[in-house]
């Protein structure tokens, strides 16, 4: 990778909650492209994980961040401002979900967790972009993340099915909102990978094995991967990009049916 | 010591960061060992991780305690 990809260029990362994460590699993508980068995490636990993280690729921009709270991100954006000026892109990697909930049927999703599902996964992204778009004085890209859930039906994604597919309209209308000062907004559909925010859906090692055996490349996706296609979207490789939900997921997208050479899968 | 529970041992301390000697069969993850709420599903992934077995929700729950997840992973190997 290049190292000047990135060079010179500032950004802020939400949702780092362990080396798992892909927003860890999309961090460590862009850090290895020469960009500084500023985390955001949500309480004590996830505090303890970011800044070693954060340390190991030099960075002590290490802020604390509820999205559900406006003083909150008022404050992380206030905080950015005063250490940078400006900012060059975002990577919003958040969403929330009763566990309870991604497991048995869509139907049955609760008024409260459905509120607060698409709250935390879905407004936040506006949310921050409305801050972002402040200290994109120079333009800017911001990222989010998503997955196949919103398109087709995944067995248990259920009610964050939902509020991916409304994360990745939100990316469409923020992209034409944005679009004039030359601030990007895209997403990432990624394949499964498994990280600590899947450990709460129900049957995850079944759909792992689903998608390596059925997906054209016929394996899942790493965070490295993920990482590296965010890093095109996130710098000037992708300036002509925005709007977009990318799929880096193996090509599981295209598939219509079980490849005929896929074996059974033991649940 | 077995195989497995020197290997259960090893995630343990590195994960929570603690002495060898507290982790005991009876030490609790939460209450003894100081581990949080994330704590406990990252030692779960990486017990399955390690031995190549899968632990349901529903079993993970019941792991409490450090010989809880050494007779889950030898009952799961076996």
């Amino acid at each position: 990778m290049s190292t000047a990809l990135m060079a010179g260029k500032r950004g802020l990362i939400m949702g780092v909650a362990n080396d798992k994460s892909i927003a860890w590699g999309i961090a460590k993508a862009c850090a290895d492209a020469g960009a500084e980068i500023a985390f955001s995490y949500q309480g004590e636990a996830l505090k303890k994980r970011v800044t070693p993280l954060a340390a190991s690729i030099g960075s002590d921009a290490v802020y604390e961040c509820d999205v559900s709270d406006a003083a909150s991100i008022d404050a992380l954006f206030a905080a950015l401002e005063e250490r940078w000026g400006k900012i060059d892109f975002l990577v919003h990697a958040i969403g929330f979900s009763d566990k309870s909930e991604l497991r048995g049927r869509y139907v049955d999703t609760s008024p409260e967790n459905f509120r607060t599902t698409m709250d935390i996964s879905v407004y936040s992204f506006t949310s921050v972009c409305q801050r972002a778009e402040k200290l994109m004085t120079d333009g800017g890209s911001c990222l989010t993340m998503t997955y196949y859930g919103a398109e087709k039906v995944m067995p248990h994604y259920n009610v964050m099915g939902i509020a991916k597919a409304a994360l990745e309209a939100s990316v469409r209308y923020l992209a034409e909102d944005l679009g004039k000062q030359g601030i990007r907004v895209n997403a990432i559909s990624a394949g499964t990978i498994k990280t600590l925010a899947a450990s709460g859906i129900g049957d995850f090692r079944y759909i792992m094995k689903w998608n390596e055996y059925n997906a054209p490349l016929r394996r899942t996706v790493t965070q490295e991967e993920v990482g590296n296609s965010a890093l095109y979207l996130l710098s000037d490789m992708g300036r002509a990009v925005t709007g977009e939900v990318h799929h880096v997921d193996a090509g599981y997208h295209v598939v219509g049916m079980k490849a005929v050479d896929a074996p059974d899968i033991e649940k | 010591m077995s195989d497995i529970t020197a290997r259960v041992k090893a995630i343990v301390v590195e994960q929570l960061g603690v002495e060898e000697e507290k982790v005991n069969e009876q030490a609790s993850f939460i209450d003894d060992l100081g581990a949080d709420s994330l704590d406990t599903v990252e030692l779960v992934m990486r017990f399955e991780e390690e031995f190549g077995i899968e632990i349901p929700d529903d079993a993970a729950e019941k792991i409490q305690t450090f010989g809880d997840a050494v007779s889950f992973i030898e009952k799961a190997q076996a």
